[in-house]
């Protein structure tokens, strides 16, 4: 481990003669390998076959690459190692939140390749394009899409993987970087509303950057501290070391920083409404469903693994968060009046009840944030797949007015866009009543029936504009300007078809996961 | 016999039988209405079976079932039926069946789906039996939140006017409660052992601080569903934008969960926070009894007097159940079916006057007796119910109320007394107003008011008055039924006696 350590510090030069190559359990690695791998064939494919609708080898390639990481992740769930030189952890919470990344983003990656509600799907070639140019025009209208999406989505998913598993500061940056900088790309590629779209893009940019920047000093923090950026020698320092323990919450408070960005956690959450509005629905769609789950993976690992043992240094701060991210979140989301901006808080809030999870610091706490971010995935995605097809002539209609008597107009959408907000609301027999049921069980069981009771109030406040919309779908009648409900395509179609029944499932037969998350809650050092 | 799973059958059909209502094509509705009205008459086959099957003076707990569910969190599906339970799923298959045959036309009409309007009313059914069925806290509040569903769909989509107001108000209201007593949930559950087994949980014991919060938890959800004051708005809101026959099943069952679950949870869960709280639920009730009949009184919606009034009744059965004694206790238990009855009925007759006059305001009326005797006299006998006349069967527990509590608190009862006084009046003003006095001219040009009680009707009603009578003359059926609960759930509260107070003295006696 010694010789890790060294080998990141800038005194490991002279001693190069010594140095040993890491050995590496290629098979622990394989699944991110293989989205790396797919990555760079998607690229290659994008330079050779030029002229030929590149989407109908993409989307089945990545669909495959995938496919295999679960596969390989599935066959490897028993597997406990720390590997590459103590730079990654393959444990328990590695593999399992790999695991919901893949199926998450499978479901994702359906979404992001419909391309029969509109000509081309919901993305442009270019980005950076000004908008409402000719030029811009010209690219939204011409039917060809961009199939630099599914690359760019796989080398994001593979970044989350290894995000999660990461198992010292400086892999975490690079896995930090490596799945954010696809996702700003991929923010700025809508069709309709560009000059929204870009707007979101940069905001998350730069935002993204100052996060990353955070999140670097304090890693260059903690190692002034420990003198070692792995989590395990980031453990031993804080008991052993008998340097200034100031150093120690400078640092801790700065990766908390870049962690809670990412997790959109308040006060760190103002790019969240206006990337999940401004982003291309599906990519909405992919953030809220895998970024979060890559987000928290991270938080719980670091939080868990390295800085456990000062926990009386942090709990009280991150509860405190946690605390303002569910109250902020759920009463922002009241006053919204566009449904993306609307889901975003939801998220936001939703963030809020996973932090109580977190800050629980227990073996429950794990397994129930586990549970909750799968259970959370799937219904945000169904939700955002409803919302690509309540659309018209001018692409998806989400200002809420205009989803006045939808009900009438599709019944069969609004019931299913009903449940999915019951489950958002927590009501019972959906997957958000057992995912908000086990964090705030972990919660009253570490003590922190404050953060329970702040949820549960969080939780009445979040449940009106839930019901808003419901009141709207069915019991206002349809306005002149309420759109048709496109019919969705067979990928639509099927990613929220599985995100509803995921949904329902986990509600009414929980055990099966449960038993799985409760299995993989252990970190190795 | 008793291995026969009556309970999860219970549950479960009403269920099946709304999917299947739900599927009929919105033209056969005329089928819909048929198949659902078959299927809750099924199932009031099925409890009178279950009723005949229970021995009353058996075992506390009988009909037990349980299945595995979510093993991490030993929450189990668990159904069993004591004494209180039974009476109030026998409330709930007697109710049902009527409620659909009065609500016949209700969902006609207007463009909403007629079999939806049925469906809702089963999937209500299923999830309200197996509110009173649970004895696993978890599957208990699984049910108290999904019921929610099906009711605020029943108000938002068929009510009056201001129903999409009531409807949410309703929703929030309950969902406020029931997820602070989530958290209490939560609580009990990690204190508790881990486990939600109501029989398991009676064992534990707590610490006075926790015991009190949890209580407070628990009795913050019953409080807001029973309604008891100062919780109560959202009820007359909610019943007066329900239709009739859903209203029928929110204030005659539904609210009962409030007062259920404090004889069945707070109670013997927490007997010590029971009793240091029972002075705090006295006076709730005793102001629910006095507010709520002068409210009534000021009402110029029958269905917003009838919610009014019901809150004042509410209040007797909450002294009733915070006097500790078995007489206060098993008056308390025999007001909530009485009350289901009564008010029931009054709701469902003045839904049929609603239905024809198009208006529920008092002062639309006038003088209707003229047109439509039958009705009004059905009107009166329900008024008379709901005031306690002896001779109907809320006299009975009414009284019972009264005496039992008057051997504890002779204050409360004499306050409470004056709630009689007081809902005489505002019954007997209601109908002086509505059926009696000089017709109101407008009366004459409606159609609809020259037809009275309708074979429909007729067959809704009947069951009603009749039960209500023979529970007035020959109650001992039901009492025999639901005493040993009583007295069991009194011997939980008793389980540690600290110091003595007036009311533990009074128990022990």
């Amino acid at each position: 481990m010694s010789a890790v350590a060294l080998a990141f510090s800038p005194l490991a030069a002279p001693a190069a003669a010594t140095f040993k190559l890491p050995t590496i359990d290629y098979a622990a690695l394989a699944p991110m390998l293989i989205l790396f791998g797919i990555g760079c064939v998607g690229v290659v494919v994008e330079a050779v076959f030029r002229g030929y609708p590149r989407t109908r080898i993409q989307l089945p390639l990545a669909l495959v690459g995938l496919v295999a990481a679960l596969v390989v992740v599935i066959k490897s769930a028993d597997k406990r190692v720390v590997t590459a030189g103590g730079a990654i952890a393959v444990d328990g919470p590695a593999l399992f939140l790999q695991g919901s990344i893949l199926v998450l983003g499978m479901v994702a990656l359906l979404l992001i390749g419909e391309r029969t509600l509109e000509p081309g799907g919901p993305f442009v070639a270019q980005a950076a394009v000004t908008a409402n140019t000719e030029a811009d025009r010209a690219q939204a209208s011409r039917p060809d899409g961009s199939p630099e999406v599914f690359p760019l989505a796989m080398f994001a998913l593979g970044g989350m993987m290894l995000f999660s598993s990461a198992n010292d500061l400086l892999t975490m940056f690079v896995a930090l970087e490596v799945f954010s900088l696809p996702l700003y790309l991929l923010c700025a590629l809508a069709r309709r509303r560009r000059l929204l779209s870009q707007e979101a893009s940069l905001k998350y940019f730069l935002l993204g950057s100052f996060a990353s920047a955070f999140f670097l000093f304090g890693v260059a923090m903690i190692y002034g501290f420990a003198g070692r950026v792995d989590f395990a020698g980031i453990d031993a320092a804080i008991v052993g070391s008998d340097a200034s323990p100031i150093l120690l919450y400078i640092g801790l408070s700065m990766l908390a920083i870049g962690l809670l960005f990412k997790a959109a956690a308040v006060p760190f959450h103002v790019w969240t409404p206006d990337v999940y509005q401004g982003a291309p629905t599906p990519v909405t769609a992919l953030m809220a469903a895998c970024t979060k789950v890559a987000a928290f993976g991270g938080l719980l690992r670091v939080l868990y693994v390295a800085f456990e043992r000062s926990t009386w240094d942090f709990q009280p701060v991150i509860g405190t968060i946690a605390v303002l991210t569910m109250i902020v979140g759920s009463v922002l989301a009241v006053t919204q009046t566009d449904i993306k901006r609307l889901l975003a808080y939801s998220s936001i809030a939703n963030a809020g009840y996973l932090l109580v999870g977190v800050v629980a610091l227990t073996k429950d706490g794990l397994s129930s944030s586990l549970f909750y971010l799968v259970a959370y995935g799937f219904t945000v995605l169904a939700a955002f797949a409803v919302v690509t097809l309540v659309r018209d002539a001018d692409g998806e209609a989400t200002h809420l007015s205009r989803w006045a008597g939808l009900g009438r107009r599709s019944p069969l959408f609004a019931t299913v866009f009903t449940f999915i907000l019951l489950a958002f609301a927590g009501i019972p027999l959906t997957s958000g009543f057992t995912a908000k049921f086990g964090v705030f069980a972990a919660g009253i069981g570490a003590d922190q029936t404050w953060l329970v009771i702040a949820g549960v109030v969080s939780s009445a406040i979040l449940a009106f504009p839930y019901l808003r919309v419901v009141v709207l779908m069915w019991l206002s009648e349809p306005g002149e300007t309420t759109p048709a409900v496109s019919l969705p395509g067979a990928l639509t179609s099927a990613a929220l078809m599985i995100g509803t029944l995921a949904t329902l499932l986990l509600g009414v037969a929980p055990a099966p996961l449960l038993d799985v998350t409760t299995r993989a809650a252990e970190f190795i050092r | 016999m008793s291995s026969f799973p009556f309970l999860s059958i219970l549950t479960v059909a009403p269920a099946v039988g709304g999917i299947v209502v739900a599927a009929m094509p919105r033209a056969k509705a005329g089928m819909a209405k048929r198949i659902a009205l078959g299927w809750s008459v099924a199932v009031l086959a099925l409890t009178v079976v279950m009723w005949i099957a229970f021995h009353a003076g058996g075992p506390r707990f009988q009909f037990r079932e349980s299945y595995r569910w979510i093993p991490v969190w030993d929450a189990r599906f668990t159904l069993a039926t004591d004494g209180i339970a039974l009476v109030m799923l026998a409330l709930i298959a007697v109710l049902v069946p009527l409620v659909i045959l009065a609500s016949w036309h209700d969902a006609d009409g207007g463009n909403r789906s007629v079999p939806l309007f049925f469906a809702l009313i089963l999937f209500l059914e299923a999830t309200m039996i197996g509110v009173f069925a649970s004895a696993d806290i978890f599957l208990f509040y699984v049910f108290f939140e999904v019921m929610l569903v099906p009711m605020y769909f029943l108000i938002g989509s068929f009510g009056g006017q201001q129903r999409q107001y009531a409807a949410v108000k309703f929703f929030l209201y309950s969902l406020v409660g029931g997820l602070f007593m989530l958290a209490a949930v939560i609580g009990l559950w990690v204190v508790g052992g881990h486990t939600f087994d109501w029989q398991r949980l009676l064992a534990a014991d707590f610490a006075t601080n926790t015991e009190r919060w949890l209580f407070l938890g628990f009795f913050l959800a019953f409080a807001i569903k029973a309604p008891f004051f100062p919780f109560h708005t959202w009820l007359p809101d909610a019943g007066g934008a329900a239709p009739a026959g859903a209203a029928a099943l929110l204030v005659g069952v539904m609210d009962k969960v409030g007062t259920f679950g404090i004889l069945r949870y707070c109670l013997p869960l927490f007997p010590n926070a029971s009793k240091y709280f029972a002075p705090l639920g006295l006076v709730l009730a005793l102001v629910g009894i006095i507010y709520g009949a002068l409210l009534a009184i000021g009402q110029n919606d029958l269905k917003r007097l009838v919610s009014y009034t019901s809150i004042a009744h509410f209040g007797f059965i909450g002294i009733g159940i915070f006097a500790f004694t078995s007489q206060a206790g098993t008056g308390a238990v025999f007001y909530m079916l009485n009350h289901g009855l009564a008010t029931g009925l009054l709701f469902l007759v003045v839904g049929m006057l609603v239905a024809r006059r198009g208006s529920a305001l008092v002062g639309d009326f006038g003088g209707a007796g003229k047109y439509l005797p039958v009705i009004a006299g059905v009107l009166l006998f329900a008024g008379m119910a709901s005031l306690a006349l002896p001779g109907t069967s809320p006299f009975v527990s009414e009284f019972l109320v009264l005496v039992g509590t008057f051997a504890v608190h002779k204050a409360v009862t004499v306050v409470a007394t004056f709630g009689i006084v007081l809902a005489a009046g505002y019954v007997l003003w209601m109908i002086q107003r509505t059926t009696q006095g000089a017709p109101n001219p407008a009366l004459e040009r409606i159609d609809r008011m020259k037809h009275d009680l309708s074979l429909r009707e007729a067959a809704v009603v009947a069951p009603l008055i009749a039960l209500l009578l023979l529970l007035g003359f020959y109650p001992k059926p039901v009492l025999d039924v639901i005493n040993p609960a009583v007295k069991a759930t009194l011997s939980d509260v008793g389980k540690s006696d600290p110091p003595p107070t007036v009311v533990i003295k009074e128990v022990g006696r």
